[in-house]
């Protein structure tokens, strides 16, 4: 690589083609973090991770690598924001659903560009932010919906007013699949605070950068802090101190080994964790129809049912 | 009507027990207050927030803010020069004329005689809090000798407080008790009634609480010590004025209401003012029926009135911090 | 002496309460002028009203084939606001090919959640320009710039946002069913909720895959009309809403159009009925949903001084033109006077005047019409006996005006008590026990909503598990949502407008 313009490497941050040598721009080069509490941080014990380029070039940028403290910080920030986030009426949630919406629409090109250097081709990249933005649609639009399709009036024999109504579980852990690394992140995170739970993430070790760019539209979208944290680094490391930890209320596995699967839900036993392990092709992904059911929000309600006298 | 809960039962809290006073004979006045619907009370409240004050109606209730206000200090490191300092912004708010004094300032007991020199030739009266403020938990005794010594050094009225606990645990005729006993020791002294409203964990307490302060003799019922959060809310002070305005139609009598504690703001003191005038009306647009508990709201009040003389914003490096 | 005087009773039951009723007389409470409210009208200088507003069809606006017009006016000042086209029946006609169209070419095409996003848009624009459709709302129509503000346009735009969300969900929401559209509906909406009935027409329609035309209110078409001008913003395909406006006869003429799969009407009984023959023997799908006479119970145990604030607001709010609002109240006998007490306590709070001031609570008549209907029934009130009380509001000179009345003394068989007023009016009837509340409250022809106000949760539902009527409110009133499903029992109608059930109405379904 011959040196041009004074020592400058060509920079793939920068728009070289056809542009005159003088005109090069020295790019500001992204610290990329994690999305925890409404913060963007680096790992509590300062590690990271160099994550290759897809097209091979030297690859530049530091990844956090979470550890488990950063999951403990995680847990308690999704917990704090539980409360308030199933406290919020339906047609609210739907509001902030939308709003993400729009700043992923707006961040398009950026999503994109992100897809690609993590190993997509440009045709692919851009079908894959499409699928993820009519996603994030599909379920603003559930957020007030699936009460009616899972409550019940139950017309028990007795003057009694019996009815049955879905509520959120809390603190769900989730290991997103591998790829696809943007729809398959979204996809696995959106019936879950549709439904009024919060969430830890760990994020695609093969792509974790598009994930954190993810992270920047939640910040913009009125999401409140805590409702959504990602990780990034090793899941080996990270999840099984998740799948103990008494506080979370259930776990959501994509795409994870089997033995690997099985040790989490032994350990998630200790304290009754609703498990839920799933391997998606990434083709399957794009399945609107079966991704946009609300059998997807079902796996995260609990179902409460009451009884109260009729009479004088 | 004698009431059926127990009185001086065992339970509760220690110490002394005030003699049972009770109604005529011996006999307990009906403690019966309607239920208050949660989500209701506080839609009507917040409906009233949106009452839109404009030009002479925001300075006439500023003005008229500023007139109800105790300033109050109650903090373990009060001083004389605190209290000093206090008492002139309450004589003398402000340079213009037009700006009147405040009702009172509010004080502990040891700090009434400074308060007391401080605020000579003025009409500002001296309140103090006693009964053992805030929590109440001392015995009777100690409670009504505290009462005693307040007035002793001077205090024009007494802030009292409720006993909480008799009241969570429906000892309805004890807590009519204690403010009769007080009520007593007060003798000509205007008494308020703190129900600390934070603590009693719903409006159906509140209420039942206002009337029984009401019934005990309280000429004014007041939300909160100022201690604890929550303390004063605008459906909270509905409540109670619902309550004042049933018990004036079943009596006759105008009893007072003192929301005190977080009302920081001129937009929130209006919107009490609002609450005032549409559920009780004129007789209680007034000093005499009507206080706010507060310290910082009377800066942000001078300034709003500063605001709408000038039409600038105000900062606040332009009004004294005393 | 009696065992009475020795045991120191207190005085005889009745001298008690003679003292008590003498005690109440000589106290009130004073709503004077220690501090008055200052005029605080919402700026609305920013608003420019066209002119002449066209017909909106097949995405373009046009002149009405007659070239005729008709004035819209103010009703708080009788001024002219503006010219709307008066649509005929060849204007009909081509409103309702250019949504056969739009739906051919267009609507049935979509991807369902292409068609959710384009009620996103709707939902969101008018989130953007919500103070210019309140201002609006209440110069047309005369409702309190508080109201249009705080529920009609919020309301309408939470209607968007939640049918938006079914568009691409109806295969969930009638599962093995095979939801489909109907093709191009007729809607008539009435003058009380403008925007809202709008909303509450199109939303569903739209998501379930229709295409629209709508006639908006004589007296009230410019927030329907602004709506088009911003689902043409939207960019939405040419033909899917339309807009005809007109009176009696234009809504006539597009019910009773061939090419309309689907009839929706909301206004009176009367006109619904006459709908309902007119459709005899078609194949058009059709939902009504017409007036009310709504009963609303208050027990002895209601959240009294919550109760008050329930009644008033539930005949009061938008002057009682509300098909569902409270205006009977049936009082348990032992509290009657105490309420009625608090009620005219707090009638005597309540501002009329400037529908554009924002302290208004109770704005003006709709029209002319409407407030000729409302006193004759009030006078009709009086010489049947009623007791009437109005509150002592200043009646403004210019504009149609009624103060918020109470009729006391009311009983079943007074027309006051049997006849939708639809105005500020309430009347005041007693009852002993719940089965006998249940009685009065079911004996009318309507059955569109009711309330019940009592502290006991089991006797709120056993009343409510007996009353007939599509709408039951316990310790609240007049609360809408998008999710919840809205409509009458008897001759209040048929068909529900919310909810997932609401959907019901726009499909055709196995």
């Amino acid at each position: 690589m011959a040196a041009k313009n004074g020592g400058l490497k060509a920079d793939e941050n920068v728009k070289t083609e056809g542009a005159p040598a003088e005109a090069m721009r020295l790019s500001v080069r992204k610290a990329y973090k994690m999305y925890v509490g409404g913060a963007f941080i680096r790992s509590e014990s300062g590690r990271v991770t160099q994550v290759a380029e897809a097209s091979g070039s030297e690859s530049r940028e530091n990844i956090p690598r979470a550890s488990r403290k950063d999951g403990r910080d995680a847990v308690v920030a999704a917990r704090g924001a539980w409360d308030g986030w199933s406290g919020r009426t339906g047609y609210n949630r739907g509001q902030i659903l939308y709003r993400l919406a729009e700043m992923l629409d707006a961040r398009a090109e950026e999503l994109t560009a992100s897809l690609v250097r993590g190993g997509l081709d440009e045709k692919s990249a851009q079908a894959e932010v499409a699928a993820t933005i009519d996603r994030v649609i599909a379920y603003a639009g559930w957020t007030d919906k699936y009460q009616s399709l899972f409550s019940s009036l139950n017309p028990v024999a007795g003057p009694h007013f019996n009815f049955t109504v879905p509520e959120s579980m809390g603190v769900v852990a989730v290991v997103a699949p591998a790829r696809p690394a943007l729809l398959g992140l979204v996809g696995a995170i959106l019936p879950i605070i549709a439904s009024g739970n919060t969430c830890v993430v760990l994020a695609s070790e093969a792509d974790p950068r598009t994930a954190l760019t993810f992270g920047e539209c939640l910040a913009t979208s009125d999401l409140p802090s805590g409702v959504v944290n990602l990780l990034t680094g090793s899941v080996a490391e990270v999840l099984p101190h998740l799948a103990k930890h008494m506080e979370i209320a259930a776990l959501d596995l994509h795409g994870v080994d089997a033995a690997v699967s099985r040790a989490a839900e032994e350990q998630g036993a200790a304290n009754v964790k609703r498990v839920r392990v799933r391997t998606l092709g990434e083709a399957e992904w794009f399945d609107a129809a079966a991704t946009e059911s609300p059998r997807w929000i079902e796996r995260f309600v609990e179902l409460k049912t009451i009884w109260h006298p009729a009479g004088q | 009507m004698a009431h059926g809960n127990g009185n001086g039962s065992g339970s509760g809290n220690g110490g002394e027990k005030a003699a049972p006073v009770g109604g005529r004979g011996g006999r307990y006045p009906s403690f019966e207050a309607p239920t208050v619907d949660k989500v209701m009370v506080e839609e009507r409240a917040a409906a009233l927030g949106k009452r839109s004050l404009k030009k002479q109606t925001k300075v006439a209730g500023l003005k008229l803010a500023i007139s109800m206000m105790d300033l109050t200090t109650l903090e373990g490191k009060d001083s004389a020069g605190k209290v000093r300092q206090m008492a002139q912004k309450a004589r003398s708010p402000s340079a213009d004329p037009s700006v009147p004094p405040c009702a009172a300032v509010c004080v502990y007991p040891n700090l009434v005689p400074v308060a007391k020199r401080a605020l000579e030739g003025s009409t500002v009266k001296v309140a103090s809090v006693s009964t053992a403020f805030p929590s109440g938990l001392s015995p009777l005794s100690i409670k009504l000798a505290d009462v005693r010594q307040a007035i002793e050094l001077g205090a024009d009225e007494i802030d009292m407080v409720i006993d909480r606990g008799a009241m969570l645990s429906g000892e309805y005729n004890a807590v009519f008790d204690e403010i009769a006993a007080t009520k007593e020791a007060c003798g000509e002294v205007h008494l308020k009634v703190i129900l600390e409203t934070g603590e009693l964990g719903s409006y159906d307490v509140v209420r039942k609480a206002s009337q029984i302060a009401m019934l005990a003799g309280g000429d004014f019922i007041k939300t909160s010590t100022g201690k604890i959060v929550p303390a004063a809310t605008p459906p909270v002070t509905l409540v109670m004025l619902e309550a004042i305005r049933d018990y004036y139609y079943a009596t006759g009598k105008r009893i007072g209401m003192k929301p005190a504690g977080g009302i920081r703001t001129a937009k929130q003191a209006l919107h009490y003012l609002v609450m005032v005038k549409e559920t009780l009306g004129d007789a209680w647009l007034n000093n005499e029926m009507f206080r706010f508990g507060a310290s910082t709201l009377l800066n942000d009040v001078l300034m709003q009135l500063e605001k709408e003389r000038t039409g600038a914003y105000q900062g606040g490096d332009y009004f004294s911090k005393d | 002496m009696s065992t009475k005087e020795i045991a120191g009773a207190s005085p005889p039951k009745e001298a008690k309460a003679e003292a008590k009723r003498a005690a109440s007389k000589a106290v009130g409470m004073a709503f004077g002028d220690a501090w008055t409210y200052a005029p605080a009208p919402e700026a609305s200088d920013h608003i420019k009203l066209q002119p002449r507003y066209e017909l909106f069809l097949g995405g373009t606006w046009r002149a009405p084939e007659s070239k005729a017009y008709f004035d819209t006016v103010n009703p708080a000042t009788e001024e002219k606001l503006a010219e709307v086209a008066e649509a005929s029946a060849k204007d009909v006609d081509l409103a309702v090919q250019a949504a056969r169209t739009g739906y051919e070419k267009y609507w049935s095409k979509l991807r369902p959640l292409d068609r959710g996003k384009y009620l996103f848009r709707i939902a969101r624009a008018l989130q953007e320009k919500a103070r210019e459709f309140a201002i609006v709302e209440t110069m047309d129509g005369g409702k309190p710039i508080k109201e249009s503000r705080d529920v009609d346009v919020p309301l309408a735009a939470a209607h968007f946002f939640y049918y938006a969300g079914w568009a691409d969900k109806l295969e969930h929401a009638f599962p093995g069913r095979n939801p489909r559209a109907l093709g191009v509906a007729g809607q008539v909406i009435p003058w009380n909720f403008p925007l809202l009935m709008a909303a509450w027409k199109l939303a569903p329609a739209l998501a379930a895959g229709n295409t629209c035309v709508l006639k908006p209110a004589e007296t009230t078409p410019l927030t329907a009309l602004m709506l088009a001008k911003l689902i043409e913003e939207a960019d939405l395909p040419p033909g899917v809403v339309n807009i005809v406006t007109g009176a009696g006869a234009t809504g006539a003429a597009l019910v009773g159009h061939p090419g309309v799969d689907k009839v929706a009407f909301t206004g009176s009984t009367d006109v619904g009925k006459k709908i309902q023959r007119a459709l005899a023997g078609t194949k058009k799908k059709l939902t009504l949903e017409l007036g009310g006479k709504a009963a609303n119970i208050i027990f002895a145990d209601a959240p009294l001084d919550q109760a008050v604030e329930g009644i008033i607001g539930g005949i009061f709010f938008n002057q009682g033109h509300v098909c569902c609002a409270g205006s009977r109240l049936l009082v348990e006998e032992g509290i009657h006077d105490v309420l009625m007490r608090k009620l005219k306590d707090r009638m005597a709070t309540i501002r009329l005047g400037d529908p554009l001031d924002k302290n208004t609570d109770i704005g003006a008549i709709n029209s002319r019409m409407q407030l000729d209907k409302i006193r004759e029934l009030v006078a009709a009130g009086e010489k049947e006996g009623a007791s009437r009380f109005s509150a002592p509001c200043a009646i403004p000179e210019r504009g149609y005006w009624f103060a918020p009345t109470l009729f006391t003394g009311v009983s079943q068989s007074h027309r006051i008590a049997r006849e939708e007023i639809f105005g500020p009016v309430l009347s005041v009837l007693t009852f002993r026990t719940p089965e006998e509340a249940v009685e009065k409250a079911n004996n009318t022809m309507y059955g569109l909503s009711a309330g019940i106000w009592t502290d006991k949760g089991s006797k709120s539902f056993w009343v409510a598990q007996r009353l007939k009527a599509g709408v039951i409110w316990a310790n609240t009133f007049n609360k809408f949502d998008p999710s919840s499903p809205f409509g009458g029992y008897k001759e209040s109608g048929f068909g529900r407008e919310g909810g997932r059930q609401g959907l019901l109405s726009y499909l055709e379904v196995d």
